[in-house]
Parts: structure tokens; sequence; C-alpha cells
């Protein structure tokens, strides 16, 4: 009877510290305006991704050449582009697909950048080397040309569009996670562990990972938003989503071509990109403050 | 004495240990042939300034130097088997199971992101696979034997919260966790308060006996040594310069270097006038040692003889000195022989 008794008594002050440090992170966060507001629309966008292709007022993909090119008005709130569809509702249906495009490439470069930078920093020398080496490579290239030369050669489509932006990413975290580890690394209480026969899986995953993660949370964060960005740059040039598909740097480039009859074809989906970069952004510089302990503001 | 007796069955014999730091250019020999014995369930002191080699030292016997630094000769042979030819895994094995290390600074060789319990907890999962609630069981038994009040309280807090001497218990709990044949303590009360000094020095001992371990200790502070150790080893930029039991040190330090350092220790007994006797001179850059012995440059009675390295030599009582003074070479002023012991 008396061991279960022990352990209730125990896990409540656990629970108390680790609400204790989300109260503090919240608290900083909280404060600060214009992150807030990033993390309301980021939600937002999430929500209307998921849930707004149900309500859209038109089908995406109704074409209707009687409505060409129509001003925004009560029927159709953001206009239609030259083949008569709905602008609003294909913004509300490229809305996953931004925010899909954008997550997913992220994540996958934050895999990979992640696993290679811990390895570089962790075991150095030569192996440090040649993966820095390699990233420095892929740095070298801006990034949207990287992308454009991945897509030209794998072929346009959504999920090359993702690892082209992944792979151009994967440069930023591992250097950001190999910076991190090496300052972690050289710390007393790592080769503690290592006196104590810890396995070297053991120490980057438990020990050296978790120090790494919130700077990694604040660039992915930004991340997301070049994601998006170069996500619409490459479908603005042709070599991202295939036509049909509602996507806004696709719409966008549609749009050009009436800017002078039918500024709103071009207006809505470039409105849709910046707001949603810059909710991102906002949101990644407010995570930053609230992470770091010495902004006490 | 550890060599002249057999019935001392030796936990720890370094021979000939070499570990060098290599940079672009230059070799840096960290530590020179170092040679001793750490017999079973006794306390071996080594004692010397900074890079001296000492830390190198014991950092080596559990084969933890890093890159640009190498074991590169000797032999270190714990309960028999040289640990040099084992391989990465075995040796993992070994350490914080049976070869155990606490460190210097309590304040960061606890990770501050884990409770003490799961630090404690980490020593048993790595050895004995225990799973969460038999190693939370054990490291509550484990904090009550080094002293920690309320620890069924205090397992759940951060190394933040604890104070210095605290985190210092803390350490000796996770490194004796394992029930270790050896403990290094690498200057484990350098960071801490002089009463807490005592303190943790006082549970070492005790937990020595009642663990029936050995200890290596790393200090540079003679007053420790004094208190704790049975034996003593005095390094010089890598090098061993002499080698006794506790008492004969402190009664009859022989090397001109050991002697300098007892020197300057302020005395209970007597006034001194003026300023502490010191050493003169510095430690010699490390990429660029003397060629004879280490100590010559600083050595008051250093004649030419001195330019050739010295070996360490063995008396009658087993006392092991490397220096040409007690040799039957030494063509200086035959008082110096007993000019150190007066001094003293």
């Amino acid at each position: 009877m008396g061991q279960p008794a022990i352990n209730e008594q125990k896990s409540i002050p656990i629970k108390k510290k680790k609400s204790q440090r989300f109260k503090d992170f919240y608290k900083k966060f909280k404060k600060n305006k214009a992150a807030v507001i990033g993390a309301i629309l980021i939600f937002l966008f999430i929500l209307i991704s998921i849930i707004g292709p149900f309500f859209v007022p038109y089908d995406p993909g109704a074409v209707s050449p009687t409505n060409k090119l129509e001003p925004p008005s009560s029927d159709h709130w953001f206009g239609t582009d030259h083949h008569g569809r709905d602008i609003f509702s294909r913004i509300i249906k490229g809305m996953s697909y931004t925010l899909f495009v954008g997550f997913s490439s992220v994540f996958l470069g934050l895999i990979v950048g992640t696993l290679l930078g811990i390895i570089s920093g962790y075991y150095g020398g030569r192996t440090d080397s040649f993966i820095m080496r390699c990233m420095d490579v892929l740095l070298a290239f801006p990034g949207i040309l990287l992308a454009l030369a991945i897509v030209s050669v794998l072929g346009g489509s959504l999920r090359n569009v993702i690892i082209a932006i992944a792979v151009f990413s994967v440069p930023v975290f591992a250097r950001i996670v190999r910076g991190s580890t090496l300052a972690v690394r050289k710390l007393e209480y790592i080769d503690a562990i290592k006196a104590l026969g810890a396995s070297d899986s053991r120490i980057i995953f438990k020990h050296i990972l978790p120090n790494t993660i919130s700077p990694l949370i604040v660039q992915a964060t930004l991340t997301i938003a070049t994601a998006i960005l170069t996500a619409s740059g490459l479908s603005f040039l042709g070599l991202g989503a295939k036509p049909p598909t509602p996507e806004w740097g696709a719409m966008l480039s549609d749009g050009r071509n009436y800017l002078y009859q039918a500024p709103h074809v071009a207006f809505y989906p470039g409105m849709a990109i910046v707001i949603v970069v810059i909710a991102f952004n906002i949101l990644g510089d407010g995570l930053r403050d609230a992470f770091d302990p010495k902004s006490k503001k | 004495m550890a060599n002249e007796s057999q019935n001392f069955d030796n936990i720890l014999e370094i021979k000939e240990l070499q570990t060098s730091f290599f940079t672009e250019d230059v070799e840096i020999k960290a530590v020179d042939g170092v040679t001793f014995d750490l017999p079973k369930g006794k306390t071996v002191g080594i004692v010397g300034e900074s890079g001296s080699g000492k830390s190198i030292t014991s950092l080596s016997i559990l084969r933890l130097i890093d890159r640009p630094g190498k074991i590169v000769g000797g032999e270190i042979i714990f309960k028999g088997e040289n640990l040099l030819d084992k391989s990465n895994e075995e040796m993992r094995k070994i350490r914080g199971n049976q070869i155990s290390m606490i460190f210097q600074e309590p304040m960061t060789s606890l990770n501050p992101t884990y409770t003490i319990g799961q630090q404690i907890g980490e020593a048993y999962k790595i050895h004995e696979g225990l799973n969460k609630a038999e190693a939370r069981k054990k490291s509550i038994d484990m904090l009550k034997l080094v002293g920690i009040p309320s620890p069924e309280k205090r397992i759940d807090q951060y190394p933040h919260e604890l104070s210095g001497g605290m985190r210092q218990r803390v350490m000796i709990a996770i490194a004796l966790a394992c029930n270790p044949d050896l403990l290094i303590a690498d200057e484990p009360t350098t960071a801490l308060d002089v009463t807490i000094q005592a303190q943790i020095l006082e549970l070492i001992k005790e937990l020595q006996e009642k663990l029936d371990m050995s200890v290596l200790l790393i200090t540079h502070d003679l007053g420790v040594v004094a208190e704790t150790c049975d034996y003593v080893a005095v390094m010089y930029c890598g090098k061993i310069v002499e080698y006794t039991d506790v008492k004969t040190l402190f009664s009859n330090p022989q090397h001109p270097y050991t002697v300098g350092l007892i020197n300057s220790l302020p005395s209970h007994e007597e006034d001194i006038e003026g300023d502490l006797p010191i050493i003169k001179g510095m430690v010699p850059n490390p990429t660029n040692l003397p060629s004879g012995c280490r100590f010559a440059p600083r050595c008051p009675y250093a004649t030419e003889l001195c330019n050739t390295l010295p070996e360490l030599v063995t008396d009658d009582n087993n006392h092991q000195t490397r220096c040409w003074i007690y040799t039957d070479e030494w063509n200086g002023s035959t008082e110096v022989k007993t000019y150190a012991e007066r001094n003293s």
C-alpha cells in the first residue's frame, strides 16, 4: 500500500514544475502582441484549410465563361478570374495546399538538418568537415534558384516542390544544430554523463538534442514563411502546381496578364501570400523573444 | 608501501602512461610516462599545479580523452586487465559501473534540464537496465546514503534548486550508484566552501569504507591530501616527481618541488613575517619543456647534471623521487640532501 501512495505524492511537484515552465513561457509570449496575432492567424489558417473547403460558396474548379474577370461583388467576394472561377473559393482551397507545402517541407528539412548538424557537431573532425562543406555548397546557391534547379530536374509536382524546399532548408537547420551541439558538447555535464558510461546515442538524444530545441522551433517557424514564399514563387514560374490546382502563386501568375482590366485577380492571392508569410514571421520573432531567457520584458 | 609488499592487491596499476595533445605542428606531452599503483581499498592522491597533467591522467584512465588528445603509450591495468586493450563498448560498460568519476564543478556537472532523480536513475538505466520505479527507489536510497535530508522531496528537484555542497553530494550519489570499485575524484572540493569541503571529504572517506572502494583523488590542495590520502604522487609537467606514503611526504619530502610546495603552505605553529615562501619562476610552456629535469629552471639547487632527465629512483623505504640529488651521480653540495629535509 505504501508504494503507490509515495508515487502519487511525488507526481504532483513534477507536474507543477512543468506547468510553471510553460507559464513563464506563456507569460512572455502573451506580452508580445504581434506574436499573439501571428499565432491566432496561423491557427485560423489551419482551421480554414481543414474545414474551409466544405463551406466555400463555389466549386473552386468550376469554369463559368459568362462570368469572366468580374470585379468583387456580393456574389463573388473576391471577383472571378479569366475562366470565371470564384477567386474567394480558390484562395480558401489553396490555403491547405500552401500550408501543407510549408509544414511538410520544413518538417523534412528539419529532421534531416538536425540529424546532420548533431552528427557533425558531436563527432567533429572529418565527419564534421565533410557534412559542413556539403552544407556550404547548398548554401552557396540562392534558395529559389536551388529549388528551381531541383524541380526542373525532378519535374514539377507537389512532391518535388516539397523535396526541393526541404533540400534548401537543410543547411540552415544543420548549422543551427551544429552550433548548439558544439556549445553543449563542451559542457562538463556531458563529460560527467560520458564518465557514467552513457552511449553516444543516449548522449545525443537525451542530453544534447533537448538543448537545441528552442532555436530550432524559432527557425522552423521562420523557415515555413520562406518555404511558402518559395513554393508560390515556383508555381508563379510554372514549376510548381499544375494549372487547375488553386495554388496562390499560380493564381498570381494568371492575374499578371489582366493587371489593368482586373487587378483583383492578382491582388487577392498576392495578399493571401503576404498575410500568411507575415503571420509566420511575427510568430517566429515572438517565439524567439519568449524562448530567450535574457529578454525579461 | 605500495610496491614493497606483495600482500597488496593493486586495483589499478598505471605503467608509463603517455597522453599527448596534437596541434598542427607540435605534440604536447600532457602526461609523459606516469607510473604508479593504487592499492585496493586505499586512497592515492595526485597533487600538482594547473597543467601538471593530473586531470589528464584521470581522464586517460577512463579513456575519455577527446581529440586532439590521444593516449600514445603505456598500460592502465585495472583489476589485472589493460584498459587500453578494451573495445569502446567494453569501456562504456566499465565507466560508471566499475570506475566512476566525480568532477570539480558541481554547478555544471549536472544537466540543468533534468531532475536529480532522473540523473541518478540514468546510471541504473544504463548499467542495470532498471525501470523507472526501481531506479527511483534505488536513487532515493542513494540520496539517503550521501546524507541528503528528505530525499523523497529532493529527488524531484532540479540542480539549480540545490546548494553547491548538495549538488556535489548528488554527484557522489550518481558516481556511486552502481557500486564502483574505483572512484576517481577530480578536485571534488575545489569549488566548495571550506566547511563544505570538510564534509564532502568526510563523506567520501566514510563511503569508501562502507562500500570498500579505492579512491584516486586529484587535487592541488596539500591540506586535502594530508587529511584523506594514504599515498601521494606529486606531478610536475606531466611527470611524477615524487611518490610515497602521505606521512613520509610531509615529514621527509625529497624533491625540491615538493619541498617548495610544502614550504609555501601557511603554518599554524609559527608566524611568518612578510610573504609566504614561494617557488620562483613559472611552469614552463608545455610546447617547450626543458630537455632535462623539468623543474631545473626553477630549482634552487640545479647543477649541470640537471640538464639530463633523472629517473624515478626508489630508495630503501620505497620512497620514489625523480631527482639527481638523491643519486650517486650528484655532484653539487651534499648538504642539499639534508637541507631539503630540514627546511620542511
